[in-house]
């Protein structure tokens, strides 16, 4: 039988070496705190931002790159994106 | 400044980049090839299928050498609603070798090789933060604290774009309608397996497209690709149509998972690796300024990907424009021009090969698909109803014509009007 995966199995398949220093991508809490649709909650692929305590969060380990955020996002600024730094990120076997 | 500063510097060494960097090295031009995965290829991401045209150009019968996964010999485009799929099955030995199947973690790392032996500098594993302008001119790159110089820098980095805009050649931000969200889940299956079940021998392979209920209705598909061992499954969807009706893709994935045409295709199969990636296609309406002073841009950042609904293609284009962006800064080379004047040679070439030709001769295809969302739920589901009349069997329905079948089944999802002026946009626009 094909199951349904979650998505921290998902990501779990992935391999990911994670920048423990730097996030290369951060929220403005204030901004997004402003937005109501916050499409990057059902938009992300790795459904990694999240509403905890009325506060937008991202996690940044399980990022895979794509970008669909900073591009659904509709308050210029609030997401600040960038790629990892290099050697870092997620590491795609197939891809 | 007495910096030392060569031909030229390619950021990415994707399809594009790695095609510049070998056209470059090959003329005997100084080029260093810059990318920020550790390992080359492991940040790129394609669906994925290549059309062998534009490479094959550059590497005559290049899929004897490089590793390519299949040689697609069977072409399949299913309309599918939540309990059917309706298929064309187009199977021929007239496809030769006009496309192979993917994956890029190991195509890619083949095609930087090829540009490092003929010459080219790869420095892998060093992600390029900034372009450093003097007087509006991109003289070299920024990595960290280093800063490398060149005559021209080949800007190649996908399709998130973000170095152009540095550069002052896109001002807008990126517009959802011109993007698609892409996922991916690939699936290890054994080999005889999978060639038993989608009907291979040896090294052919399989694509499938997939229009309506995969996307919920909204602009956008799925798709299946076989590979050697493995099988790429997944769906693409515009941004724009996210915005609009929230939905997740990373649940669209499962459900496309699980559907009951595509479950038993890849029972037994091991997950592997899931990915996403932007694709952009906007066609020429997204196109950043592609030609300034001592820079060019190639590939997805130049936004050169066609989606006909039937045909996706992106690695083609970025592999000619890689080509193309090459040669043009060898004419630069040759005159001692890097403005964007000297240049010039690149977009010339652009709009003379199959690139800009084909993107301008379909530049309706885009607004097409996206204005057109019958095509990705009503359609499907006429289908299926007009065929459910046709083949369902129960001796107690009045018998009635196909034509009057269409007609009753049409009730609700579409008028004729609409049928008509749908078919008459897409013959124009596709």
């Amino acid at each position: 039988m094909i199951k349904a995966l979650t998505i921290e199995d998902r990501l779990g398949l992935n391999k990911f070496v994670v920048d423990e220093e730097t996030a290369h991508i951060t929220v403005n809490s204030e901004m997004c705190a402003t937005c109501t649709a916050k499409p990057c909650t059902y938009a992300c692929p790795a459904l990694l931002y999240t509403v905890a305590d009325g506060q937008l969060k991202f996690d940044y380990a399980g990022c895979l790159e794509c970008g669909t955020c900073r591009v659904v996002c509709p308050k210029p600024g609030a997401i600040s994106w960038e790629y990892p730094q290099g050697t870092f990120g997620v590491q795609f076997r197939y891809g | 400044m007495a910096e030392e500063r060569m031909d030229a510097i390619v950021v990415g060494a994707g399809p594009a980049g790695s095609a510049a960097a070998l056209t470059l090295a090959r003329a005997g031009a100084e080029v260093l090839l810059i990318d920020r995965a550790a390992t080359i290829g492991s940040k790129n991401m394609t669906g994925g299928r290549l059309y062998t045209h534009a490479l094959n150009r550059l590497v005559p019968g290049f899929w004897e050498q490089a590793p390519v996964e299949r040689r697609v010999t069977r072409e399949l485009v299913t309309f599918l609603t939540e309990e059917s799929a309706i298929s064309l099955d187009f199977k021929s030995r007239k496809f030769g070798q006009n496309s192979y199947t993917v994956l890029r973690a190991r195509f890619d790392p083949w095609l930087a090789g090829l540009a490092e032996e003929a010459g080219a500098m790869v420095a892998a594993g060093i992600r390029v933060d900034d372009l450093i302008l003097e007087n509006g001119r991109v003289v070299g790159v920024r990595c960290g604290e280093d800063e490398m110089y060149a005559n021209v820098v080949i800007i190649a980095e996908g399709a998130n774009c973000l170095l152009p805009r540095k550069a002052g050649l896109r001002t807008a931000e990126i517009d959802p309608k011109h993007v698609a969200t892409g996922v991916k889940t690939t699936i290890e299956l054994d080999r005889r397996v999978l060639e038993d079940r989608f009907q291979l021998r040896g090294g052919e392979g399989l694509a499938q497209l997939f229009v309506g209920s995969v996307t919920k209705g909204l602009p956008g598909g799925g798709f299946l690709y076989t590979n050697q061992e493995t099988v790429s499954l997944g769906l693409v969807i515009t941004v724009a149509g996210m915005v609009q009706n929230p939905v997740r893709p990373a649940d669209l994935m499962e459900a496309f998972k699980c559907h009951p045409a595509i479950a038993p295709l890849i029972e037994g199969g091991r997950p592997v690796e899931y990915s996403a990636h932007l694709v952009p296609e906007g066609g020429v309406a997204m196109m950043p300024q592609v030609t300034g002073d001592g820079v060019l841009v190639a590939g997805d950042a130049a936004g050169l990907v066609l989606n006909l609904g039937y045909v996706v293609r992106g690695m083609d284009f970025a592999i000619a424009s890689g080509i193309h962006a090459a040669e043009a800064a060898l004419e630069a080379k040759a005159a001692g021009d890097f403005s964007r004047a000297g240049l010039a040679g690149y977009e010339r070439r652009l709009h003379e090969s199959f690139v800009l030709k084909e993107l301008e001769f379909y530049r309706n295809a885009p607004h097409f698909i996206e204005s057109t969302p019958r095509m990705f739920g009503a359609y499907p589901a006429l289908i299926e109803g007009i065929l459910g009349r046709m083949f369902l069997v129960n001796g107690t329905t009045e018998p009635q014509h196909v034509l009057q079948a269409a007609m009753a089944e049409m009730q609700g999802k579409a008028s004729l009007w609409q049928l008509g002026t749908d078919a008459w946009k897409g013959v124009r626009a596709l």
